[in-house]
C-alpha cells in the first residue's frame, strides 16, 4: 500500500517536450512509473522517448485517448495556472505542480476552482510524489530512497532528499513520499497528507518536514494530538531565519512575529512529536 | 518587492483613488519648486523603503516655499534605519477630520485576498491588530469572483463611516482591489485614509508589495525597483538567478535548494557558529551559477570559512565542483572551504575536488563541525 501514487498511476506529463519536462520524464519511465501520455500545445501527434509516449496538443484529448488519471506539471510558472486549469476541466482527479516561482494571485485562483471541482492537486513548488519501487511522480531522485513503512511528508525538496537518504543508509524505507512544496498558498497541506498516512495499512511511522512561515505546522501539531495513532517525527528549517526576509521559498517568511521555527517546534513537542535537532537525526528518533 | 509611497499613490491613483496633489523631488530646490507650484502648506515626506518614518523625523510640513526647500535638504540629508534618503515627495497638505486605515493583504490560511479597513487609522496597524483586534474589520474577497460591492459598504458600516462617504468609499475599495489584482501585489495599504475638512476621502499614503514571482509579467513595475535600497551583494545575486540575504555571522554558505539552505544555516548555529549568508543557487545550476555565488559569498570581509552542502538531485554534483574551481582560479581565496557532495554525480565532484585545497565532509552534520572548527582557526587558510 501506498498513498496517491502507485504502479495502477496512468501519468500524464503536461510540458513533456521542454527541457524540465523530457529530462525528468526520462527519469520516471526509466523508475518504471507509468507515463501514458505528454501534453504540448502545437506538438500532437510526435512521440517523445524513442516512440514510447505520444504526445497530445491538449490535455482533455489525451485523457479520452489514454485515461491518464494523475498529471504532473513542467510548464513555465506564467503558464502553470492555465495547465492546472486545463488539467482540472478534463476531469484529472490528481494534478501534481512541479514548477516554481507561480504568482501567489494565481494559485488563490487556482486552489479555489480546483476545491469546487474536488480535484487534488499537490504542489506547486514541489519536488512531486515517490512511491519507492512503484511510482515517480515529479523529480525525486529514485535512487535514494527504498520501499518502506514510514511515510514522509514535506514543504521542502533537497532537505526532502537528504532525510530519505539518511533514512537508507540505516536501511529504513518509505511507503510514500510527498512533497508539498514551499509556496503560501498550495494544494495539499500537511494534514490532508498525515490524514491519508493514519489510514494507510502499510504506514506505521512518519516523517514530517516543515519550515518557517505560515502556520501549517502549528494545525499538523493540533491534528497529530487529536486525530493520529502512529508516531510521527518532525524537523523545522529555518530556526536561524531573520524575521521578514523571504528565505527562498514564497511561503518561507516570518511575518509580524508569526510563523518562527521555536513557534512550530513547540506545538509539535507538545502534540508528543519527537523533533530532530538536524535532519540526519529524524530518522534515528524512529528507530 | 516594495514600492516607494509616491510609486504606490501613483498606481493607486490610476484606479481611481483620489491622492492629494504632488510630486517627487530629488533636490531641495526641485521641492521648492513644487511648492510653489502647490500655493499652501506642502509636506514633505522622505521617501525611504521603511515604516516610522514619521518618528525618525522624515515627514514635515511646511509653510510656505522656502520652508519647503529648508525642510527638503534637512530631509534629504537624513539616513532612516541605515537608508539614506534620495527623494521627497512634496504633496499638498491636508486638513483631516478622521483617518482610516484600508488595506488588502493575502491571507495565506484562507487562500484568499483578504480587505481589512479600522476605524483607528493612521498609526501602526500591526499595533491595532496586536492589542485591539476587535477594532479591524476583516472581509475575504473570492478571488474568482472579485470584491463585491456590499462587501465594500458592509466595511463602510462596520467602521461607522458617515453615510454621505459610503458611495466614495465604495470606489476607493474596489479601486484598491483592482490596484491589487493588476499589480500582483501581496499588500496593498492605505494608511491613513482621511475624510479632510471638505468631507472628501483621500489616501494620504500608500504602500504596496509586488509578488517578486509576478515580475515577469509585470516589466514596467521590475523598473520600479530601488536598488539603491538593498545590499549590493543582493542585488548582484539577483542579476544571476541566485537567492541570497545576507547575515551578520562568518561562515559563507551555498546551497542548492531553500529548505536545505535554511537547515544548513541551522546546523552550523547548532554546532557553535554563525552563518554570513542564505543562499540557493537553486535547481540545476551549473558552473558560471556557483562561480558567481563564490563571489559574491567571498566579497564579505567577514567571512571566515565557506561550507559548500550540496545533495545533487537535479544538480549535478561534477558541475558545481567545475564552478567551484573556476571561481577559486579567478577569487583566490584566502579563506578555508569546507565541501559536502553527495547525490548526483557526486563520484565525479568529488574527483574534480581532490587536488583542491579543500576541507571534506560525508554528512551534513560533519560539515557544519568542520566549518565552524575552520572559521575559528586563527589566520585562515596557510596559516
Amino acid at each position: 500500500m501506498s498513498i496517491l501514487v502507485n504502479k495502477n498511476t496512468r501519468l500524464l506529463v503536461q510540458g513533456i517536450t521542454g527541457n524540465e519536462g523530457l529530462f525528468h520524464t526520462t527519469h520516471m519511465v526509466e523508475y518504471r512509473t507509468n507515463v501514458v501520455a505528454g501534453v504540448t500545445p502545437g506538438k500532437g501527434g510526435e512521440w517523445v522517448l524513442d516512440g514510447k509516449v505520444p504526445v497530445f496538443d491538449s490535455v482533455k484529448i489525451a485523457v479520452e485517448a489514454t485515461e491518464a488519471n494523475a498529471s504532473v506539471i513542467f510548464v513555465p510558472a506564467r503558464f502553470a495556472a492555465d495547465a492546472m486549469f486545463e488539467a482540472a476541466d478534463a476531469g484529472i482527479p490528481l494534478i501534481v505542480c512541479i514548477t516554481e516561482g507561480v504568482p501567489v494571485q494565481d494559485m488563490m485562483r487556482v486552489r479555489n476552482y480546483l476545491d469546487q471541482k474536488k480535484v487534488r492537486l499537490v504542489g506547486p513548488n514541489c519536488p512531486g510524489l515517490l512511491t519507492p519501487g512503484e511510482a515517480k511522480v515529479g523529480i525525486i531522485p529514485g535512487n535514494i530512497a527504498i520501499p518502506g513503512n514510514v511515510g514522509v511528508v514535506s514543504r521542502s525538496g533537497t532537505l526532502t532528499y537528504e532525510v530519505l537518504y539518511a533514512m537508507k543508509n540505516l536501511g529504513m524505507g518509505a511507503t510514500t513520499c510527498v512533497g508539498i512544496g514551499g509556496d503560501p498558498v498550495n494544494g495539499t497541506n500537511f494534514i490532508d497528507v498525515l490524514d491519508m498516512f493514519e489510514h494507510d495499512a502499510q504506514t506505521e511511522k512518519v516523517i514530517m518536514i516543515g519550515e518557517i512561515g505560515g502556520t501549517d505546522e502549528e494545525k499538523a501539531a493540533e491534528f497529530i494530538a487529536s486525530k493520529m495513532t502512529k508516531p510521527v517525527a518532525s524537523f523545522i528549517a529555518g530556526q536561524t531565519a531573520p524575521p521578514g526576509k523571504r528565505m527562498g521559498h514564497a511561503g518561507a517568511i516570518i511575518e509580524g512575529g508569526a510563523g518562527t521555527a521555536a513557534d512550530k517546534i513547540a506545538a509539535l513537542e507538545a502534540a508528543g512529536v519527537r523533533v530532530a535537532k538536524h535532519p540526519e537525526e529524524i530518522p534515528t528518533l524512529l528507530k | 518587492m516594495k514600492l516607494h509611497e509616491y510609486q504606490s499613490k501613483q498606481i493607486f491613483a490610476k484606479y481611481g483613488v483620489p491622492i492629494p496633489k504632488g510630486r517627487v523631488a530629488a533636490t531641495a530646490s526641485e521641492a521648492r519648486q513644487i511648492a510653489e507650484e502647490l500655493g499652501g502648506r506642502v509636506v514633505i515626506k522622505s521617501q525611504v523603503l521603511v515604516g516610522g518614518r514619521g518618528k525618525a523625523g522624515g515627514i514635515k510640513v511646511a509653510k510656505d516655499p522656502a520652508e519647503a526647500e529648508k525642510f527638503a535638504t534637512q530631509i534629504l540629508a537624513m539616513e532612516i534605519k541605515g537608508l539614506p534618503v534620495r527623494k521627497v515627495l512634496v504633496d499638498e497638505a491636508s486638513a483631516i477630520e478622521q483617518e482610516i486605515y484600508l488595506g488588502i493583504t493575502n491571507d495565506r490560511a484562507a487562500k484568499k485576498p483578504v480587505m481589512m479597513a479600522s476605524a483607528a487609522g493612521g498609526v501602526d496597524i500591526e499595533e491595532v491588530a496586536a492589542t485591539t483586534p476587535e477594532k479591524i474589520i476583516k472581509v475575504h474577497i473570492d478571488p474568482l469572483l472579485g470584491l463585491r460591492d456590499y462587501q465594500a459598504r458592509d466595511i463602510a458600516a462596520s467602521i461607522d463611516l458617515p453615510r454621505e462617504n459610503w458611495r466614495e468609499f465604495g470606489q476607493i475599495a474596489n479601486g484598491l482591489w483592482g490596484a491589487y489584482k493588476a499589480t500582483d501585489s501581496t499588500l496593498a495599504e492605505i494608511n491613513p485614509l482621511v475624510i479632510n475638512k471638505n468631507k472628501k476621502l483621500v489616501a494620504l499614503d500608500g504602500k504596496m508589495l509586488i509578488d517578486d514571482n509576478a515580475l515577469m509579467r509585470h516589466h514596467d513595475l521590475a523598473e520600479m525597483r530601488d536598488t539603491d535600497e538593498e545590499a549590493p551583494s543582493e542585488t548582484e545575486a539577483r542579476k544571476y538567478g541566485l537567492s541570497f540575504i545576507k547575515l551578520d555571522g562568518n561562515i559563507g554558505c551555498m546551497v542548492n535548494g531553500a529548505g536545505l539552505a535554511m537547515t544548513s544555516m541551522d546546523v552550523i548555529k547548532l554546532f557553535g557558529g554563525e552563518p554570513a549568508n542564505f543562499l540557493d543557487i537553486g535547481g540545476g545550476a551549473g558552473a558560471d551559477k556557483v562561480a558567481a555565488a563564490m563571489r559574491i559569498i567571498l566579497s564579505d570581509p567577514n567571512v571566515k570559512a565557506v561550507l559548500y552542502n550540496i545533495f545533487g538531485g537535479i544538480t549535478r554534483c561534477d558541475e558545481v565542483a567545475k564552478g567551484i574551481l573556476a571561481a577559486m582560479e579567478e577569487v583566490k581565496p584566502e579563506v578555508p572551504m569546507v565541501v559536502r557532495l553527495v547525490g548526483t554525480n557526486a563520484e565525479e565532484g568529488r574527483a574534480l575536488l581532490a587536488d583542491a585545497d579543500m576541507i571534506t565532509a560525508d554528512t551534513l552534520a560533519d560539515a557544519a563541525q568542520k566549518a565552524v572548527a575552520a572559521a575559528q582557526s586563527p589566520g585562515g587558510k596557510g596559516a
